[in-house]
């Protein structure tokens, strides 16, 4: 409670600020960069957030230094389902409150912490899980997000919309906070777009829309190009709710024994004005995106402002 | 007879698992591949008659889906209606009287937990008539050697959805190789290339479950 009245005093909710009109930045990749610091394949990523603490906060600094006015939390893999893999189920709550908080620190109280939560990998249609017990745990996360300080819960590379139905309601009921919601769309070879689970863009944003987001959008993908049509099909049925674009810097290419993103900082920030006038309203990376991706996208949309 | 195998490869192809079964929704109220097995084996048809006309299905599915013309809700359910088949068909394997085709052994790569992609390539091999060996996911390397070693004439499957596992996924490859010459290993998943699989050291690249199907077959040939 504390937290929030803060915030209401030092600075408008980022729903306010979208209304304005006014163009937001978010951060680039957190896997990749917590890779270059030494997390090990097969380690959980969200137990740095108590073991290298400052690893993780260096991380969160660096997209503010970048210039992102909005930075994500090191829990996309921190509902208790994933974390049960790793024997840290128990752990949920501190390991998520951890990664709020720490991005908390690093965003002070000028910037947007967005609580991230990813997908379960367990489906509902397949009847390896209850509605009740995919609820629960989504409430565990965003419940943990909320107390460790985010302005945001941000349900991120979902396909199903059933599952992000649930984890929508769940963290609404939970927190209160806002809730944003973005799907990971492919090109079919028929030229459409589509989830793995066979969604189309305008299905997940008036089903996402009225499942209760407040901000819906698209991530991970293939490369900038392609989220600018992705957003592009999502405002043919909607025109009012913002979308959150975090792009990967393309598909990824993989040479000499490590894995290459093709799309540079320059060509990112070159499509920019192009995703905006397609409709995006907040704009950052995701897969193979680095701060100076961020720090490219930042310098052409603060010249826009 | 004939129709009624044709009946139950539809049901495959459409996911039809039983009576009772709501989806699909136009053939709802009708019976599904449950039933139909039941009957198919009252009437004495052979097991393994059967068991080809859900292959047939499978195949027709994996089809669609390689041409993105389904996607992965109708690929399972697919696979729930074979896996009705399959609990029918069970003694008449366990007898040998029906025979499998092969061995694929698949797992997801170490540091990698995703396992839906590899639960359908799973799916469709097994209802394809193969033997299949599921190692999970975050496999070590180690696991996967231990358990080729076991089953020396199987052919490998290995998955990865991260962008940051397909390094892993190359020292598995290089890995197995090493140890097996022989043993061929096909590997897929959303970061995956055809170019990436050639550099890896891979026999083949699987950018959909029936491609893996077609390369067992391929090797059943030869």
């Amino acid at each position: 409670m504390e937290v929030e009245i803060y915030f209401e005093i030092s600075m408008k909710s980022l729903i306010e600020v979208l209304k304005e009109g006014k163009i937001l930045v978010s951060d680039g990749a957190w896997g990749t960069f917590l890779q270059s610091k030494g997390l090990q394949p097969g380690e959980c990523p969200e137990l740095w957030n108590i073991t290298h603490k400052d690893d993780v906060l260096d991380i969160a600094k660096n997209y503010i230094d970048a210039g992102a006015d909005i930075i994500l939390t090191n829990s996309f893999g921190g509902n208790p389902i994933k974390l049960k893999h790793y024997g840290l189920e128990e752990k949920a709550f501190e390991l998520n409150y951890a990664a709020a908080s720490i991005s908390r620190e690093a965003a002070g109280n000028n910037h947007y912490v967005l609580g991230s939560i990813g997908p379960t990998g367990v489906l509902l249609m397949m009847g390896e899980i209850t509605e009740d017990e995919l609820y629960e745990n989504f409430a565990i996360q965003s419940n943990a997000l909320k107390e460790g300080g985010v302005d945001a819960i941000l349900i991120e590379t979902m396909s199903d919309i059933d599952e992000a139905r649930v984890a929508i309601k769940a963290a609404k009921e939970t927190t209160g906070l806002s809730v944003i919601c973005t799907f990971t769309f492919e090109k079919t070879l028929l030229g459409q777009y589509k989830t793995m689970m066979g969604i189309t863009p305008t299905e997940m944003a008036l089903a996402i829309r009225d499942a209760g987001a407040d901000i819906i959008g698209t991530n991970c993908g293939n490369g900038f190009e392609q989220m600018i049509e992705i957003v592009r099909e999502m405002r043919t049925v909607d025109k009012g709710t913002p979308i959150l674009v975090h792009a990967n810097a393309g598909k990824p290419v993989y040479k000499d024994g490590i894995t290459i993103f093709p799309e540079t900082p320059e060509y990112m920030a070159s499509k920019v004005q192009l995703l905006i006038d397609s409709g995006a309203n907040i704009i950052g990376g995701c897969c193979g995106t680095t701060p100076s991706h961020i720090s490219a996208l930042a310098n052409i949309v603060r010249n826009i402002k | 007879m004939e129709e009624l195998l044709n009946k139950i490869t539809y049901c495959i192809e459409r996911g039809k698992v039983n009576l009772s079964a709501p989806y699909p929704p136009d053939l709802r109220g009708q019976e599904g591949a449950d039933e139909l097995t039941l009957k198919a084996l009252d009437l004495g048809l052979q097991p393994n008659d059967i068991l080809n006309a859900c292959n047939e299905g499978m195949k027709r599915i994996g089809d669609k889906f390689s041409r993105n013309e389904v996607f992965v809700p109708e690929l399972l359910m697919a696979a729930k209606a074979m896996q009705a088949v399959m609990n029918h068909l069970k003694p008449y394997f366990q007898k040998g009287i029906v025979e499998k085709k092969g061995k694929f052994i698949i797992g997801t790569v170490a540091g990698d937990l995703h396992d839906i992609g590899k639960n359908l390539v799973s799916m469709v091999v097994e209802g394809n008539g193969y033997d299949v060996i599921d190692l999970g996911v975050d496999v070590k390397t180690a696991k996967f050697l231990e358990v080729i070693k076991q089953n020396p004439n199987s052919v490998v499957g290995l998955s990865a959805l991260l962008t940051t596992t397909m390094q892993n996924m190359a020292k598995t490859v290089s890995e197995i190789k090493s140890n097996f010459p022989n043993v061929k290993v096909i590997v897929g998943g959303a970061p995956l290339t055809e170019e990436a699989a050639e550099k890896m050291g891979a026999d083949a690249y699987g950018p959909n479950p029936q491609s893996a199907v077609d390369f067992l077959e391929s090797l059943r040939v030869n």
